[in-house]
C-alpha cells in the first residue's frame, strides 16, 4: 500500500473537470480543496489534459500549494511541490457506449446488460433472439449506432450454439463502425456458451476483434459477471480511452489506471455499503440522464436512464410520466397547458433556473417523477435471475415467490445518497430529503444524505489504491447527512394511530397521513423506541417494537406516517391541502418558516 | 463576469454559409467543384442495399447446416421472387418432399454452411441528397457528398419539427405580435408562411392541408404541437416527424411575439425562395432549425452583428417565469449574490421592463436581443 499524504484526483466529466485535494493531517485523511474548469476534449483544444491542468491550477490557487511541474501533475512529490498520488476518472466524450447481445432477452441478454452497466457503460441497444425484431431490422438498428464495443452473451454451458451463430451473422451483416474511428476493428467481448466459440470466431473472422472470456451465465441459476466486466474495463482503457484526445498523455500521468466515472461511483457505493453494513441506494440526477446504483445484500447494480433528466430531458420525463403525474406533486393547481409550456421552455433553454416559488415547486415535482421512473427502471433490472427453475414446497404455494423478483427491499435499505443539481443544490436540504422520500418511498429506518460536490467518482478511484483514505473522506467530507426518515410500512385510514414513538427526550403518537419533523443536528444521535401498531412495520416485524440509535442531519428526523405505498388523495383540493401540510411539516415549503 | 443565456441563434441578412450535404452511406457524388447548383440539384446518390432476410433453411428442412448446399435449388447471386423454391429435400421415394421458399423477392446473397441459413437481399432503394440551397460546390467529399457555399439570409429558430423543404416566403399576418388565423391564410401552396406571435391547431392543419411548405411563428402552445405531430415529443431530437409542413418556432412555447429583428428580416424576404429545415437537437452538438434564403451578393464581405455582452443598457428578454417573455433593458448588474424568492442565492440583473417596472431577474434567465 503506498504511503501517500497528499493526493490529487480529477474527474473529467463531459462538461466540467473537477479536481480535489486530499491530505493526511495528524493521521487522518481529509478533503482540503477543490477546483474546476471546463473539459477540453472537443475542438479547439482536443486535449483532455488542458482541462485537467486548468482545474488543478485552480486548486493550486485556492489552496496556495503547488502540484503542477513541467506542465503535468507532478508525482511523486518533490519537497513541497507535486503530489504523492494523482488519480483520475473520466466520462468525457460521451462515456463508454456498448451494444449488448444475448439469446433470451430476459435471461442472458439481461445478464449481459447488467455486466455492461456495472462496468460503467451506456447500453445503446440490446439485441436478442426474442427481441421482436426481424434480422433486417436488427441490422438497420445496429447500423444506426456507433458502439465502442460489443458484449456478446447467450447460451448456458452446453446450451444453444445456433442462436449465437445467428447473432454473429447479424453483426457481420450490419458491419458496425466504432464511434472513435482511427482505424481499429471493433472489439467484441464474447461471454457466451464456450461451445460456440469456434463457430462465432469463424463467422466474425477478421471483421471484429474477438476477446473470449468466461460465460457470464454458465447455468440459469448462476451469473458470473466479473470476467466480462474486467474485459470491458480493460478494452475501455486500451481502445476507447487511448483514442480520446489527450488521454494517451493523461494515462502516463496517473498513479493508477484511469477509471470510467460510473464505475468509480459504483466502487464507492459498494464500499459505502460494506462500511455502513447496510443496503445502499445512490442516485445521480443530471440534466440529460439519471444513474442509479444499488447494493442489496451482496448484489451490486447500476442502471442509466438515458432520457430522464432535469433540463435536456425534461420533456421526456413529461412524456413518460404524463402531465397528470407531474401535476399531482404541486401543492396548488396548475393548468396542464401552463405546465406543458413551462417544461418545454425549460427544454429549449436548459440553463435557466427557477425564480419563483411556483417554478421551483414545479421543478421539484418533475424531479420526483424522474426519480420514480428511473427507480422503476432500476428495479426491473436489479432483480434475481429470471428463468431459474425453483423447487417448490407446499409453503411456497402461499408465498408466490417468482423467479426474477426485484432485489429492492425498501425495508432493508439503510442509506439513500442523492446527487445532481436538483438534489445537491436545492435551496433547502429539507426539500432534497422530501423529494427522495416521495420518489423512493423507503420503509422502516433509512438515513438520507447528499453528495454535495459529487466527489464519489474521485473517491471511487482512490478506493482502488487507498481504501481507508477513501472511506475516511467519504464519511467526513463527502456526504452531507440530511437525517433519518422513519416510515412505518402498512396501510390504514386517515387519522388512525400508526405508531407511538420516543426519540431522545421527546415522545408522541404518529397518525396515518401525518408527517412530523424533529430537529436532530448533524453529528448527533438519539435513541429511538418505536412501537408500531398492528399491521405496521418499522423493521422488527409487524406490530413489533424497534429500538436503537438514529442519526441526525440538516433535515433532522422525519416521521412519515403516510403509509406505503404512498397514495395521494384523488381529489385535487384535498391533495393540495395534504401536500402543503407535508411540505410545511418537513420544512420544505419555500418562503415559509422552517 | 456578467453572463446571460445566449442561445447562439443567428439572424442575419447576409451570411456566407457552407452546407455539408452527405449521404447516409457511401455512394456516388454527382457534382464537381465550382459547379453551380439549385436547391433541387442532386448532389449525391446511393443505391441503398435492400433489407436482408434470413431463411433458416437447414432447420426447416431438418438438415445439418453443411448438408444444405447439396439441397439448394438456387445459387448465390440468383434473383428470386416471393415463393421461389430455395432448397428442397427429396424425402423417401420422393413422397415426403420438403421445400423452403423465398419470403420476399430479391437476390440470394449467402448460403451459410456454419448456420445453415440462406440470406436474401431485397432490391436496392435509391437515395439522393439534394443541394437544398442554390449556390456553388466548393468541395467534394469523396463518395459521400459535397459542400455547397451559398450566400444569403439565415434565420435560426429555437425549435422545429419536419425536415427539409423549399417554398416562397409569404407574410401571413401584418405584425410580429399578431396571431395568425385560418381565415387570413390565403393561398398557401408552396409557401413558407410567416406568422406572428402564435398559431392555433386549426390554422396549422389548414395551412398544411393547403400545401404550405413551412410555417415560421414566434411560439405555439405545446398542446397544439402534440396535436400537430400526433404524439408527445420526448427527447428533443426532431426532423423526422411525419408532417407535410415544416414548423419552426423562433422564440419558444406559449405566446411570444416574434423578435422584431427576425420579423423584419423575414418581411424583407417576402416573395423569395426559402429553404427551411425543422431539424432540432438540443444536447451536445446542438442543431437548430433554419430558414435560408439565397440572395445575390451585395458585394464585399458578409458582415454579421457583433456578439453582444450583458452590460448596463443592453436590450434583453426574460426567458423564465414570472416575467417570461417580458422585454427591457439592463439597469444594474450587482456583483454580489442575491437571495431570490426560491431562497437560492444567485447573480441577478436589475431590468427596467418596457412597461415601466424595474425587476430583479437571475442572469441565467436573460437572453440578449440584438438591436
Amino acid at each position: 500500500m503506498p504511503d501517500a499524504s497528499r493526493i490529487v484526483a480529477t474527474d473529467c466529466g463531459s462538461t466540467t473537470t473537477k479536481a480535489i485535494l486530499i491530505e493526511r493531517v495528524e493521521g487522518s485523511y481529509r478533503l482540503r480543496g477543490r477546483g474546476e474548469a471546463p473539459t477540453t476534449v472537443e475542438a479547439p483544444f482536443d486535449d483532455v489534459t488542458v482541462g485537467v491542468l486548468n482545474a488543478v491550477g485552480e486548486l493550486e490557487e485556492l489552496t496556495g500549494e503547488t502540484f503542477l511541474q513541467d506542465s503535468r501533475v507532478g508525482t511523486p512529490r518533490q519537497g513541497d511541490a507535486g503530489a504523492d498520488l494523482y488519480l483520475s476518472t473520466s466520462s468525457a466524450g460521451g462515456g463508454l457506449q456498448m451494444l449488448v447481445t444475448g439469446v433470451i432477452k430476459s435471461m442472458t441478454a439481461e445478464s449481459a446488460q447488467r455486466a455492461a452497466l456495472g462496468a460503467g457503460a451506456i447500453v445503446i441497444d440490446v439485441i436478442a433472439v426474442d427481441d421482436g425484431r426481424q434480422d433486417h431490422q436488427r441490422v438497420a438498428a445496429i447500423r444506426s449506432i456507433r458502439p465502442d464495443m460489443i458484449l456478446m452473451s447467450g447460451g448456458v454451458e452446453g446450451g444453444t450454439i445456433q442462436h449465437l451463430l445467428d447473432i454473429s451473422e447479424v453483426l457481420v451483416a450490419a458491419d458496425p463502425k466504432p464511434r472513435l474511428t482511427r482505424g481499429f476493428t471493433l472489439p467484441v467481448i464474447y461471454a457466451g456458451n464456450s461451445g460456440a466459440v469456434s463457430g462465432v470466431d469463424q463467422v466474425l473472422a477478421d471483421r471484429f476483434e474477438l476477446l473470449v472470456v468466461d460465460n457470464l451465465r454458465p447455468t440459469l441459476e448462476q451469473e458470473n459477471l466479473g470476467p466480462a466486466r474486467e474485459a470491458i474495463h480493460r478494452l475501455f482503457l486500451e481502445h476507447v480511452m487511448a483514442q480520446a484526445p489527450g488521454y494517451d498523455k493523461l494515462l502516463t500521468w496517473t498513479s493508477a489506471p484511469v477509471m470510467s466515472t460510473p464505475r468509480a461511483v459504483g466502487e464507492m457505493v459498494q464500499l459505502a455499503a460494506q462500511q455502513e453494513g447496510t443496503d445502499v441506494l445512490a442516485v445521480d440526477i443530471g440534466g440529460a440522464t439519471t444513474d442509479i446504483f444499488s447494493v442489496f445484500g451482496d448484489q451490486f447494480n447500476r442502471t442509466v436512464s438515458a432520457n430522464l433528466g432535469m433540463s435536456y430531458s425534461v420533456s421526456n420525463v413529461m412524456a413518460e410520466a404524463g402531465v397528470a403525474n407531474i401535476g399531482r406533486w404541486m401543492p396548488f393547481p396548475i393548468a396542464d397547458r401552463e405546465l406543458r409550456n413551462r417544461l418545454r421552455n425549460k427544454m429549449i433553454r436548459p440553463t435557466t433556473i427557477p425564480q419563483s416559488r411556483e417554478d421551483l415547486l414545479l421543478e421539484q415535482a418533475v424531479a420526483r417523477e424522474a426519480l420514480r421512473l428511473a427507480f422503476a427502471h432500476h428495479g426491473a433490472l436489479a432483480s434475481g435471475l429470471k428463468g431459474v427453475q425453483q423447487a417448490r414446497t407446499m409453503a411456497d404455494l402461499f408465498t408466490q415467490a417468482a423467479s426474477g423478483a426485484s432485489l429492492m427491499n425498501m425495508m432493508s435499505l439503510g442509506l439513500i445518497i442523492g446527487s445532481g443539481g436538483i438534489l445537491s443544490h436545492a435551496p433547502r436540504r429539507e426539500q432534497a430529503a422530501l423529494m427522495m422520500i416521495d420518489a423512493f418511498q423507503p420503509e422502516g429506518i433509512t438515513k438520507l444524505a447528499v453528495d454535495s460536490i459529487f466527489m464519489m467518482p474521485q473517491l471511487g478511484v482512490l478506493a482502488s489504491v487507498l481504501p481507508e483514505a477513501a472511506v475516511e473522506v467519504f464519511r467526513r467530507d463527502c456526504l452531507v447527512p440530511l437525517g433519518t426518515v422513519i416510515a412505518p410500512a402498512g396501510r390504514g385510514k386517515p387519522g388512525e394511530p400508526v405508531m407511538t414513538w420516543e426519540i431522545g427526550e421527546k415522545k408522541g403518537e404518529l397518525s396515518y397521513g401525518e408527517l412530523v419533523r424533529l430537529p436532530l443536528a448533524e453529528g448527533e444521535e438519539a435513541t429511538a423506541v418505536l412501537d408500531p401498531r398492528r399491521g405496521y412495520d418499522v423493521g422488527a416485524g409487524k406490530g413489533r417494537r424497534w429500538s436503537g440509535p438514529i442519526a441526525g442531519g440538516v433535515a433532522g428526523v422525519i416521521l412519515d406516517g403516510r403509509g406505503r405505498p404512498l397514495e395521494l388523495p384523488e381529489d385535487a383540493a384535498a391533495r393540495g391541502t395534504k401536500l402543503t401540510e407535508w411540505m410545511r411539516a418537513a420544512g420544505a415549503m419555500p418562503g415559509e418558516g422552517r | 463576469m456578467p453572463i446571460a443565456y445566449t442561445p447562439g441563434l443567428r439572424v442575419t441578412g447576409d451570411a456566407v454559409l457552407h452546407l455539408e450535404r452527405r449521404l447516409p452511406m457511401k455512394g456516388e457524388v454527382l457534382v464537381s467543384p465550382g459547379e453551380a447548383v439549385t436547391s433541387e440539384t442532386a448532389v449525391a446518390r446511393v443505391e441503398m442495399p435492400g433489407n436482408l432476410h434470413t431463411v433458416r433453411a437447414s432447420q426447416l428442412l431438418n438438415l445439418e447446416p453443411r448438408e444444405l448446399v447439396g439441397h439448394m435449388v438456387v445459387k448465390v447471386g440468383e434473383a428470386v421472387e416471393t415463393g421461389t423454391v430455395l432448397a428442397r429435400t427429396q424425402g423417401l421415394w420422393g413422397l415426403f418432399k420438403s421445400e423452403v421458399k423465398a419470403p420476399v423477392a430479391g437476390t440470394v446473397e449467402e448460403v451459410s454452411l456454419t448456420s445453415g441459413h440462406v440470406r436474401i437481399r431485397e432490391g436496392a432503394r435509391r437515395v439522393e441528397v439534394l443541394a437544398h440551397c442554390a449556390g456553388r460546390v466548393t468541395e467534394v467529399i469523396p463518395d459521400e457528398g459535397a459542400v455547397i457555399e451559398t450566400r444569403g439570409a439565415l434565420v435560426q429558430g429555437i425549435f422545429g419539427v419536419g425536415g427539409e423543404r423549399t417554398g416562397v416566403v409569404k407574410l401571413a399576418v401584418s405584425s410580429p405580435e399578431a396571431r395568425v388565423s385560418a381565415e387570413s391564410l390565403g393561398d398557401c401552396q408552396g409557401r413558407v408562411l410567416v406568422a406572428g406571435a402564435s398559431v392555433d391547431g386549426e390554422t396549422l392543419r389548414r395551412a398544411a392541408a393547403a400545401g404550405a411548405a413551412g410555417l415560421v411563428v414566434g411560439a405555439i402552445s405545446d398542446e397544439v404541437l402534440r396535436e400537430y405531430v400526433g404524439y408527445d415529443i420526448g427527447v428533443a431530437i426532431t426532423g423526422r416527424e411525419d408532417v407535410s409542413m415544416t414548423l419552426i418556432l423562433t422564440e419558444g412555447f406559449g405566446e411570444l411575439p416574434m423578435a422584431r429583428r427576425t420579423w423584419e428580416l423575414l418581411a424583407s424576404l417576402e416573395g423569395q425562395l426559402a429553404s427551411v429545415n425543422g431539424t432540432t437537437q438540443i444536447r451536445a452538438g446542438v442543431i437548430r432549425p433554419e430558414i435560408i434564403v439565397t440572395r445575390e451578393a451585395a458585394g464585399g464581405e458578409a458582415a454579421e452583428a457583433p456578439a453582444q455582452i450583458l452590460q448596463i443598457g443592453a436590450r434583453v428578454r426574460v426567458i423564465r417565469e414570472p416575467y417570461f417573455g417580458a422585454l427591457g433593458r439592463v439597469a444594474a448588474l450587482p456583483s454580489e449574490l442575491v437571495e431570490i424568492d426560491t431562497e437560492s442565492r444567485v447573480r441577478i440583473a436589475s431590468i427596467a421592463l418596457d412597461g415601466g417596472e424595474t425587476v430583479s431577474v437571475p442572469r441565467a434567465n436573460l437572453e440578449l436581443i440584438q438591436e
